[in-house]
């Protein structure tokens, strides 16, 4: 990839000392960038003056493939977005669906898709302060993490088969209702998760070291967070207390309790560890779901294979575990998608990273990457 | 009220030479602007509670590109789109980033897929493709010899 990296700046102290701004690659497949991504880092010294990050290594064009599919095909691209949370992306893009084509969903596939979500959220919260950790060199809270992790996708992989992919959300409901004794399974993992996640902020978020590195590093204030767009356990890290789930209520929120977790200075360690808190939150609205989970079916009767909706223009967002995504699509009447636009959170996001390196050192940046917790995935689409 | 009442409400408290027409699309409200009023009403929403700029994007309607941007604000818990449509030949429109800096990367990225200019923008370069690709995909007669269409029946 031809880039042209700004030729750098020299300056001379008033001792008379020459000094050259230093500039440092780090990727695209360094261990640390989450996905196949680069930064440009340009160093005053040892402090980082800016860090552009260089993206669209995993751009696939799935806007662009979107155009040539029918609206049922595009639902298994939509599992490649953010290929850590899939079940949000199907059910953004399920909903945008069934706005513009105006289907109605049974009541059992809304609390269905509300348990997954509420799962996924958890498995990728599990993977992002994982891989944050392992950035610090706590690479043993990776495993701690991915134990939470792998028994959530063992659920996912019973009710759908497919351990990372699951195209289980469509238009209209969900692909599978729940094998039997399913929800007991559910249950079961809920009684155990406590304790894990007592245990991870014990290990990981109480530790001296962990508080060394990640406290006061890569502040964010509350105005930034909003201006620039950020959303999710980001802005909510730095005190912008907005939920989609809570302030645009959609599906069957509405009919849960649940709080929304906040942080206070808006640096890296409150931003992972709303992540943290807002496992619990998600422990206890599945459980509402359970309880509540009536029976019926799990897609409308009599839906047709070929949508084709009315010509117009739909948005639908939700809150996926990074944050608000949203799915616009266009329609002219016909099968396929005139244009679909997938606003992703991850995306807007890592737009931050440049902002919140400023002044800090090297090793830092890898820690706000981690706080930022972007999938290379949806940040390229 | 519904949100598309609020967001009337708003706009008919802003200046009248803007040229706004609001409709309603679902529940969401529309505005439509002419494009050289855009960073005045950009400046207008954030200075109404409109803080958030959550999408910019834009949709190729064969003779022109309509430029769509979702405005959210949370003192009204409310979304509004604003739309504004820009000739296909030389396509360019200020840049919202002086009002939002959330329009740095995302029109970056409607520029490196449509080639739409964004005037103002501090820093537009393509973001997702390399900086030697050829065209802009997202284009409707955008022709490459690796993509193919597939056949209707499908």
């Amino acid at each position: 990839m031809p880039l042209q990296i700004e030729s750098r700046k020299s300056t001379v102290t008033e001792e008379g000392l020459p000094v050259e701004e230093l500039v440092v690659n780090v990727g695209p497949s360094h261990p640390s960038t989450h996905g196949v991504g680069r930064v440009i880092v340009h160093l005053d010294g040892e402090s980082i003056t800016k860090a552009d990050p260089v993206i669209g290594y995993l751009h696939r064009g799935i806007e662009k493939m979107a155009e040539n599919r029918t609206y049922l095909q595009i639902v298994p691209l939509t599992d490649r977005l953010d290929y850590v949370g899939s079940m949000y992306a199907n059910w953004a893009y399920c909903r945008t669906v069934e706005r513009l084509a105006d289907i109605r969903v049974p009541e059992r596939a809304e609390y269905l898709r509300v348990i997954v979500c509420e799962l996924q959220r958890i498995a990728s919260h599990m993977m992002g302060i994982g891989s944050a950790a392992a950035d610090t060199g706590a690479f043993s809270m990776f495993i701690y993490t991915f134990d939470v992790r792998e028994r959530i996708i063992e659920l996912f992989e019973s009710l759908c088969g497919a351990r990372l992919t699951y195209n289980y959300v469509r238009p209209g409901g969900v692909s599978f209702d729940t094998p039997e004794g399913w929800t007991d399974q559910v249950l079961e993992l809920l009684g155990t998760l406590d304790a894990s996640l007592d245990e991870l902020d014990r290990l990981f978020f109480g530790n001296v070291i962990t508080r060394g590195r990640l406290k006061g590093i890569g502040v964010l204030s509350a105005e930034d967070a909003v201006a620039w767009g950020a959303s999710g356990p980001v802005a909510r890290g730095s005190g912008v207390d907005w939920d989609l789930r809570r302030d645009d209520p959609y599906s069957v929120y509405p009919r849960f309790e649940f709080d929304v977790v906040l942080g206070e200075n808006g640096d890296a360690y409150d931003r992972g560890r709303v992540r943290l808190v807002e496992c619990y939150e998600s422990a206890r609205i599945i459980a509402q779901a359970i309880e509540q989970l009536p029976g019926g079916a799990v897609r409308p009767e009599g839906l047709q294979r070929l949508i084709a909706p009315p010509p117009g223009e739909a948005y639908d967002h939700i809150e996926a575990a990074r944050g608000s995504l949203g799915v616009y699509l266009v329609s002219d009447g016909s099968p396929r998608p005139y244009r679909m636009k997938v606003r992703s959170p991850a995306f807007c996001n890592l737009a931050l990273l440049s902002k919140l390196c400023e002044g800090h050192t090297l090793p830092d940046l890898v820690v706000v990457l981690g706080s930022l917790d972007p999938v290379f995935g949806e940040v390229d689409r | 009220m519904s949100i598309y009442e609020a967001i009337r409400a708003v706009v008919e408290e802003m200046a009248p030479d803007l040229g706004i027409t609001v409709t309603e699309s679902w529940d969401d409200a529309i505005l439509d602007i002419p494009a050289e009023s855009l960073l005045a009403v950009g400046r207008e929403l954030k200075a109404r509670g409109f803080d958030r700029l959550g999408m910019v994007t834009a949709v190729d309607r064969d003779e022109e590109f309509e430029l769509v941007y979702r405005v959210q604000s949370r003192t009204l818990s409310a979304a509004a789109f604003v739309k504004t449509r820009v000739a296909r030949e030389r396509a360019s429109i200020d840049s919202l980033y002086e009002v939002w800096p959330a329009a740095d990367w995302q029109e970056r990225e409607v520029w490196d897929l449509f080639g739409i200019a964004f005037v103002g923008h501090p820093d537009l370069r393509r973001i997702l493709l390399p900086e030697d690709w050829p065209g802009h995909p997202l284009r409707r007669d955008y022709e490459d010899a690796n993509v193919i269409k597939r056949p209707d029946y499908i």
